[in-house]
This record gives C-alpha cells, structure tokens and sequence, in this order.
C-alpha cells in the first residue's frame, strides 16, 4: 500500500506557498483488490434477488415518493424493477448504490439515475438533462434520446444513449465510459478529466474543449476541436477495446471502427496530475 | 430561469389556450411570477384584436407603483378618443380587468408603426398586441391564475407560445412579462428563456432605427431584433439565423406569426429544449414534462442542437 506520509517532493504550487497540502502524482494510484471486496460496501444497501421482479406505477407519484418506493423494495429483496409511466418525471432513480435490474417503461425528465452507483438500468424512452450524474459503476442504457450533460462528472460505470445526444455530453467526466449511437452536440468531452467517450455519429463545435486527459473516438464528423483536443493514433488495442465496447453496448454491430478518429488532451494546458481527496483517503 | 412552451397544429384547429395553460402550468416550477399567453385564434380576419393595459397589476409581488382605478378609466378614455381620431372603429369592446382591455378593431391600414406611436404616446398605455388572430394575454401569477383570471381555457386555434417567468434582470409587472409583440408587425410574438448580454448595444442601435422598447427586460430586444430584420425585407427564418450572431448571451426563444412557429437556439446550446415533431403537431417547451400534458403517451423527443433555426407552418 503506498503510503503518502513518506511523500517529500514537493510540487511547484507548494513551494511558492499556495498550499500546503502533500499532493501525490499517478504513480501513486491504488487500484481494486477484490480480496477485500468484503470491505466495499455502502451503509443501508440490500441483498436483492435478480430473480424477484415486481412493477412499479409512478403514474400519480412524485420523484420523491416513486425513489422511496424503489427502495423500499430493494428491502424487499426485488432485485428487478420495472417503473411504468414515468411520464418525463425528474430526478427519477436517483441515489441507488444498490445492485439492481432496473428498467423504465418511458422517459425521464432532468437529472434521471443521477448518483448511482452499481444498477443495471435500461430507459425504453428519452432522458432529460444531466442524466446519470456522478455514476460511480453500473450501467445506464437509453434506447432513444438524451438531452444536455449527458454523463456529467460520471467516475464510472458505462453510459449508453442509442440515439442522439444534446450538448456538453461527459462534460467534467473522471472515469467510466459513455457510448453515443447517434450525433453529440456542442461541446462534448468538455473538461473531462478521465474516462472515454465513443460517438458513432457526428459531433458538434468545441470537441473536447479544455480536456485534461481521456480519451474521445468519434466516427462521423466533428464541428471543430475545442482548446486542447488533439488528434491521436487509433491503435489496434483501440480498435479491439472498441469493438469489445460496441458489443456490450448492443450497438454498431457492424461498425467499421478502424475508420474512427482518436482525440486526447495536447496538454499545453494541462495541469492535473493530483488524486481526487477520495482516492486519496483510500489510498491512505 | 424562466420556461418556455409552445405548440402549433398543422391542418387543424384545437383548444390551444387550455393545451398551453397545461404546459405552462407543469413549468411552473421554473418561475411563476407572471405568465404569458400568446395565443393565434379562429377568427374571421375582418377586424385588428388589439389586447392593451392602462395600468399595472399592483398586487402581491409586483414591482409597480399603486394608482387609483379612475387613473385608468381616464386613459382609456383617451385611447378612444385617440383611435376615433385615426379613423379605427371599435366593434367590440372587452375589458377584463380594470387595466387589461380587449378590442375588435375595424381599421384599415397595412403600416402599424404610426398606429402604435399614436397610442402608446399616451402615458401609461401600451398595446401587448395587435393582429387579426394574434392575442397576448400576460399578467403575474403562474399559468392557471392567469388563465382562469382572463379565461383563456376555451379558446380555439392553431398554435401558441407562452411563458412562465422567474424575473431576474428586471421587474415584476406585466410590461416586462413574456411574450412580446414584435412591433409593430401585426401578429408577430416572442418568448425567450436566457440572458442576453449585448441588450443596450442592439436597444441603441435599434432606437436609432425609429423601433420602441416598453419594458428593460432583455427579451424584448429579441422582438425588436426580429421585427426590425423583417422590416429590412429578411423573411422570419433569416432574421431567426441573423440573430445567432446579432445577439450575444444565452438563448433559445419562439417566434409565433399569424401562420408560422420557429424556435432558434445559441451556438452554446446552454438553454433546454425539448421537442416533439409529427406530421399534424409540434409541441415543444423547456422540459419534457410540458409536453407530456398534452401527449401523455410515450414518443419521441429529442433535444435540438446548438445554432439550430426551425419554422413550422400551419
């Protein structure tokens, strides 16, 4: 285990006094042991059955009462959820750091599935803005559309629109995947900070504007590159790490991925090589 | 934040005040101190609606300055007066409320420019809209006061845009509600979700052109924008494309004409808009949940991109 109190090189920024905190590159990452898987869980979560199913009618509910709903089942050990007339509700879904089989019979409104952490969920309709926010792990399928900030600040898990998407899609993103079947919008990929993103349409204006790291693929056309994108080589691990991904995704089967152009952060403006605080901590 | 709806029927006609009151009214949560209708009737084309205020609503929240009732009664006293004098014959005459008055105007003139000047020389008075089918109706309160206040839920028409405002740069009274007459063009209207930050620029350049602002609202000069490229022979759809680079901020707003519905977005996308498109009808409003008031069912949706400029036609 790396241990951060025996760390004396000192950045930069710390030498001319703008802070004193003892900041660590990515050398110092921990990365999962599943020998101590035992110790990763969350207060409150429920051992569920994948196998036990019931519906849910969210008709006549509001988002705080059909969340609720959902987790009172979970208590019940439903582990497969099926939400009937979600009706462009927002906020649904919101907050799960459960395993779940959750699936949606319509569209969602703004900030659907935001803050999950471990669900199966498949949105036989539309989403809003903003949906999936902050995903830690799991997987959020979207069989039609998706609006604004599609993925923003996901740390993990992948993220799949089978349709289009709106603007700024995996803006802030630290980890995880997101997969775009259709177009993306303006400013994709802005400021994202790790992860990878797979358009296999056209994208918009500003393409990774101000990306520290990541990576974007993008198969049709792009609008123009934002500060900092760059293109890159599309190498044969890509190409077999795309395909692996497009075949998960249940999308672009018959994809030609060698054609896909490959953008990155130039780095002329990078200046992000620190653990996010909770890293940190685990690492400590 | 404010919340934008709108939605035009193409080759019918429908209960489009009660469909955007029900749009409005799930947006409430967006700002609901004031809501506006504009609202494209069934009307037999004969005679100008002119929809006009004599004073402010100066009830609970608003911003305006108390007066006395008999301070309106003298005004409009003076707007008939000014209308005999222009040869314009009232043919019918509602007032709805003590400030909010609604007349059937039989005046045969193509230019409004003169018109208006005419009867917004009068203090206090202001015409929210003038067409043969176009009627603005907007007052504070969220979307079911105002309609039950004007009793907007039975009106038959083709389409409609509305409001539901949340006031930030400016007050809260009717003069600096949504929509907004594209003056002096008969039956042009606009509302707009989002801050424009080049407002005083465009409002000198523009008053240097012989056009009016009623209000300090920003949304305004979008109105004003579009009207004054119409008048330079631009058609709606260009000057709804000029105005992606004319105005600088964040946007995205509706245009309503006597026929026609448009929706313009900025190059940044930073303002919501969702939008349900078939061949028979076109819904559209900040949030989903909008339309789903007046199509409950499942169906497609889809977010417009950055820089896009739509027109449907009835």
């Amino acid at each position: 285990m790396a241990n951060l109190k025996n760390v004396t090189k000192k950045t930069k920024a710390q030498e001319m006094g703008m802070h004193t905190e003892v900041l660590t590159g990515r050398t110092q990452q921990k990365f999962f042991n599943p020998d101590e898987a035992e110790n990763f869980y969350y207060f409150g979560t429920y051992d569920v059955d994948f196998n036990k199913r019931t519906d849910l009618d969210v008709k006549d509910m509001t988002a705080p009462e059909a969340n609720k709903e959902i987790d009172n089942l979970m208590s019940q050990g439903y582990g497969t959820i099926v939400i009937k007339n979600p009706q462009g509700k927002h906020s649904l879904g919101v907050g799960i750091l459960n395993k779940l089989n959750l699936i949606f019979e319509g569209s969602l409104g703004y900030f659907g599935m935001g803050s999950c952490d471990g669900p199966i969920v498949r949105i036989n309709g539309r989403v809003g803005w903003s949906c999936a926010e902050n995903l830690m792990a799991g997987k959020v399928v979207i069989e039609k559309n998706a609006g604004s900030c599609f993925g923003a600040a996901i740390r993990g898990g992948d993220l799949i629109c089978k349709g289009s998407v709106g603007a700024r899609t995996g803006i802030d993103m630290k980890g995880g995947t997101i997969i775009i079947g259709g177009d993306a919008g303006a400013f994709t990929g802005f400021m994202m900070q790790r992860g990878r993103i797979i358009i296999l349409g056209d994208v918009g204006i500003n393409l990774g504007d101000s990306m520290y790291d990541g990576t974007i693929f993008v198969g049709g056309e792009i609008g123009s590159y934002g500060s900092d994108a760059v293109d890159s080589e599309l190498t044969s691990s890509d190409q077999d790490w795309l395909k692996r991904k497009l075949k998960v995704a249940e999308i672009g089967e018959n994809f030609d991925v060698s054609k896909m152009k490959k953008i990155v952060a130039g780095k002329k403006l990078w200046n992000y090589d620190n653990l996010e605080p909770t890293e940190k901590k685990g690492a400590i | 934040m404010c919340g934008i709806a709108g939605l035009i029927h193409r080759g019918k006609s429908s209960n489009v005040g009660s469909e955007l009151q029900g749009m409005l009214q799930a947006l409430k949560h967006r700002g609901e101190d004031s809501t506006g209708y504009a609202l494209y009737g069934d009307t037999d084309g004969k005679h100008f609606i002119m929809r006009f205020k004599v004073g402010e609503n100066v009830g609970e929240g608003s911003s305006s300055v108390m007066e006395d009732v008999s301070v309106y009664d003298e005004r409009k006293k003076i707007v008939d007066q000014t209308l005999a004098e222009l040869g314009a014959k009232v043919v019918k005459e509602e007032r709805t409320l003590p400030y909010s008055l609604r007349y059937e105007i039989d005046y045969d003139v193509k230019d409004l420019l003169n018109f208006s000047q005419t009867i917004e020389s009068i203090p206090g008075v202001e015409i929210l809209s003038m067409g043969k089918s176009l009627e603005v109706i907007k007052d504070l309160g969220n979307a079911k006061a105002v309609c039950d206040r004007y009793s907007l839920d039975k009106l038959i028409g083709t389409h409609a845009i509305g409001h539901a405002r949340m006031a930030t740069e400016s007050g809260v009274d009717i003069k600096s509600a949504h929509p907004f007459w594209g003056y002096p063009f008969s039956d042009v209207s606009v509302v707009h979700n989002g801050q424009l930050t080049n407002y005083w620029n465009n409002r000198r350049a523009l008053e240097n052109k012989g056009m009016r602002f009623m209000s300090e609202c920003d949304s305004e000069l979008i109105a004003v924008y579009i009207a004054q490229k119409m008048r330079e022979g631009a058609s709606l759809e260009e000057g709804m494309k000029d105005s992606l680079t004319g105005l600088d901020g964040v946007f995205t707003y509706f245009v309503a004409t006597k026929d026609s519905l448009g929706m313009a977005k900025d190059t940044m996308a930073a303002k919501p808009l969702v939008l349900y498109e078939s061949d028979d009808l076109v819904a559209m409003g900040s949030e989903e949940i909008a339309i789903r008031s007046v199509l409950p069912q499942e169906i497609d949706t889809y977010d417009p991109f950055d820089g896009e400029v739509k027109v449907w036609r009835i």
